[in-house]
């Protein structure tokens, strides 16, 4: 009995505790989160424009139409699309090709994976103010060090052709070292004994690679891909500082083009419509991602 | 041996592939003024500290040979970078850290679910958030307060902190605190006295992680601030001169602004992949 009345308190005493514990943060990420997600919901139905003060009247799905019947977003959908497609596919193949060359540690790897690993953790909107004056058509940089191979100079962010694989570039240089990152972290927890049979077997290098290194690592290395896809495909801070989506709109991606929308035209109601639908495939992209990390943590 | 020299030399160019654009704006920061624009681009140079001094409103007057028009505002900035990163450090970790400790250690209802959810509030685009956020302080009186980019930043990085610290606290014995409970501390006691200081590089990391989330930070500073409380990166964006952009200077604020990432990159170095991946890589 007195066993019963402990226990009793025991288990009041933990319910409590996971209350104070775990409430405030529930708390925060709706009032912080859910309630603003809400209210844009709401004002996606409306006219509402947060720089002129008229009354408000509710419009229906007419932002929505709109905005999905302007053929201008699906261009910059495409804008962005192939901007994720080039970043993350040559941050891949970088990325993986980094790590297979540092998967034998050296004199010194510690320091040289350390600081290969810098770009990814500085800001972008300061990456991309540096980039610009090493990507200056005149004094820049780059155009320097390609002259030097007696090519000829670029103009890296006012040619239309080329202003978005410079934005990529810049996204390539900055994330190789996380693709990097993650694969070492697979290459390196692969079980040398795997490696020392297949030597007894006199296995050659490619069947090694494809039948022990792939199959190993490739839970993580789409784990970085889908990271850096979903990060990609919200690309603004670069885009912003770089060409503020020119030259015209060739470099307009989506987030470039609803930042416009809300605090350039302030077409409140209209962009709240926009990043709706930019929320729907972002939320379906992330939920792949979610799906991931649980069978990988299985 | 032929695969080893062509290795190491594809180590050295990628080194300096991600290297020389860093060490190529650290450097301008300390070039005299023509320099910074020389063709062909200059790699030995008398250094000069005037671009620091400026940027410091140490010696103001040499500013306006740039083109500058008054003080220059980074200080002030750099200030409100500090104290704003600082604080919802402070606020998101130890929330997430509690957080953690439940999610750990008790049986919650609806688990899995709670976690992603928490996780997904993280994978929303700053942009699409950033509007109701925008609508939402400009109601409350929250545009350009250092509360409201602070309660927005403890916000973004909480979904982080919870994630990470249940992975270290996970890493945390269960023994350890039940021999506490044995010995008559509750469970709070147990859990401040016996997992808190084992927790202690994990809830550094952690606070690391989102210290650099905070300070990086741009957008939301960009719309949600104008004067008082904006932060560092957008003015770095913002400085120029009247004789086109003052490069030097710039430089020089981001060398400053830098420093402290990377000095904290090498302090959380065994923990990046972890960090960088929500805690679902361990090692």
């Amino acid at each position: 009995m007195k066993d019963g009345a402990k226990l009793y308190r025991k288990e009041i005493s933990e319910y409590r505790m996971k209350l104070l514990f775990i409430g405030p943060t529930i708390l925060v990420l709706i009032v912080m989160n859910i309630f603003p997600l809400l209210w844009s919901l709401g004002l996606s139905f409306t006219n509402y424009s947060s720089l002129v003060s008229r009354k408000i009247s509710f419009v229906g799905f007419a932002n929505y139409a709109k905005v999905l019947s302007d053929p201008l977003i699906w261009r910059y959908f495409q804008i962005t699309a192939r901007l994720v497609v080039v970043a993350v596919g040559v941050e891949f193949l970088l990325g993986f090709g980094l790590a297979l060359l540092l998967k034998e540690r050296f004199k010194g790897w510690g320091l040289v994976t350390t600081l290969m690993l810098i770009p990814m953790m500085l800001s972008p909107v300061v990456v991309g103010l540096f980039w610009t004056f090493i990507m200056d058509a005149n004094f820049g940089l780059l155009n320097f060090l390609l002259s030097l191979f007696g090519l000829r100079r670029v103009l890296w962010l006012t040619d239309p052709k080329i202003a978005l694989y410079s934005i990529a570039l810049v996204d390539i240089w900055m994330w190789t070292p996380f693709v990097m990152l993650i694969s070492l972290t697979g290459l390196l927890a692969i079980p040398q004994s795997l490696y020392e049979a297949a030597d007894i077997d006199m296995a050659s290098f490619w069947f090694k690679f494809r039948r022990i290194t792939l199959p190993l690592v490739s839970p993580l290395l789409i784990l970085a891909v889908l990271f850096r896809v979903i990060d990609a495909f919200k690309m603004f801070d670069l885009v912003f500082i770089m060409t503020g989506g020119g030259p015209g709109d060739v470099t307009e991606t989506i987030s470039m083009s609803l930042y416009r929308l809300a605090f350039n035209k302030f077409k409140t109601g209209e962009s709240c419509a926009m990043a709706y639908i930019i929320l729907i495939l972002i939320i379906a992209l992330s939920n792949l991602l979610i799906r991931w990390i649980q069978r990988t943590r299985a | 041996m032929v695969w080893k020299v062509t290795k190491s030399i594809l180590i050295v160019l990628a080194l300096v592939f991600f290297l020389l654009p860093i060490y190529w704006i650290v450097a301008t920061s300390f070039k005299q003024w023509p320099d910074i624009f020389a063709i062909p681009p200059k790699f030995t140079f008398r250094g000069t500290f005037v671009h620091y001094l400026t940027l410091f409103n140490i010696r103001p007057e040499e500013a306006a040979k740039f083109g500058q028009v008054g003080k220059s505002l980074f200080p002030p900035r750099f200030l409100n970078s500090i104290v704003i990163a600082g604080v919802s450090t402070a606020l998101s970790v130890a929330l997430g850290t509690f957080s953690a400790y439940a999610f750990s250690r008790f049986r919650v209802r609806g688990e899995n679910d709670l976690l992603f959810f928490i996780l997904s509030t993280r994978m929303l685009p700053p942009v699409v958030v950033g509007i109701p956020f925008f609508v939402v302080y400009r109601a409350l009186g929250l545009i350009d307060t250092h509360i409201g980019l602070i309660l927005l930043y403890m916000t973004f990085n909480l979904s982080f902190s919870v994630w990470l610290m249940k992975g270290f606290i996970d890493e945390i014995p269960k023994e350890f605190e039940e021999a506490a409970l044995v010995d008559g501390y509750t469970r709070f006691e147990a859990f401040f006295k016996v997992v808190l200081p084992q927790a202690l590089s994990g809830i550094a990391a952690t606070a690391v992680f989102c210290l650099i989330a905070a300070w990086n930070e741009f957008f939301f500073a960009l719309i949600l601030t104008s004067e008082r409380a904006r932060t560092a990166p957008p003015s770095i964006a913002a400085i120029q001169g009247t004789s086109g952009i003052n490069w030097g200077q710039i430089a020089a604020g981001v060398t400053v602004f830098l420093l402290p990432v990377v000095v904290f990159t090498f302090l959380v170095r065994k923990y990046l992949a972890r960090g960088l991946t929500f805690g679902v890589i361990k090692r």
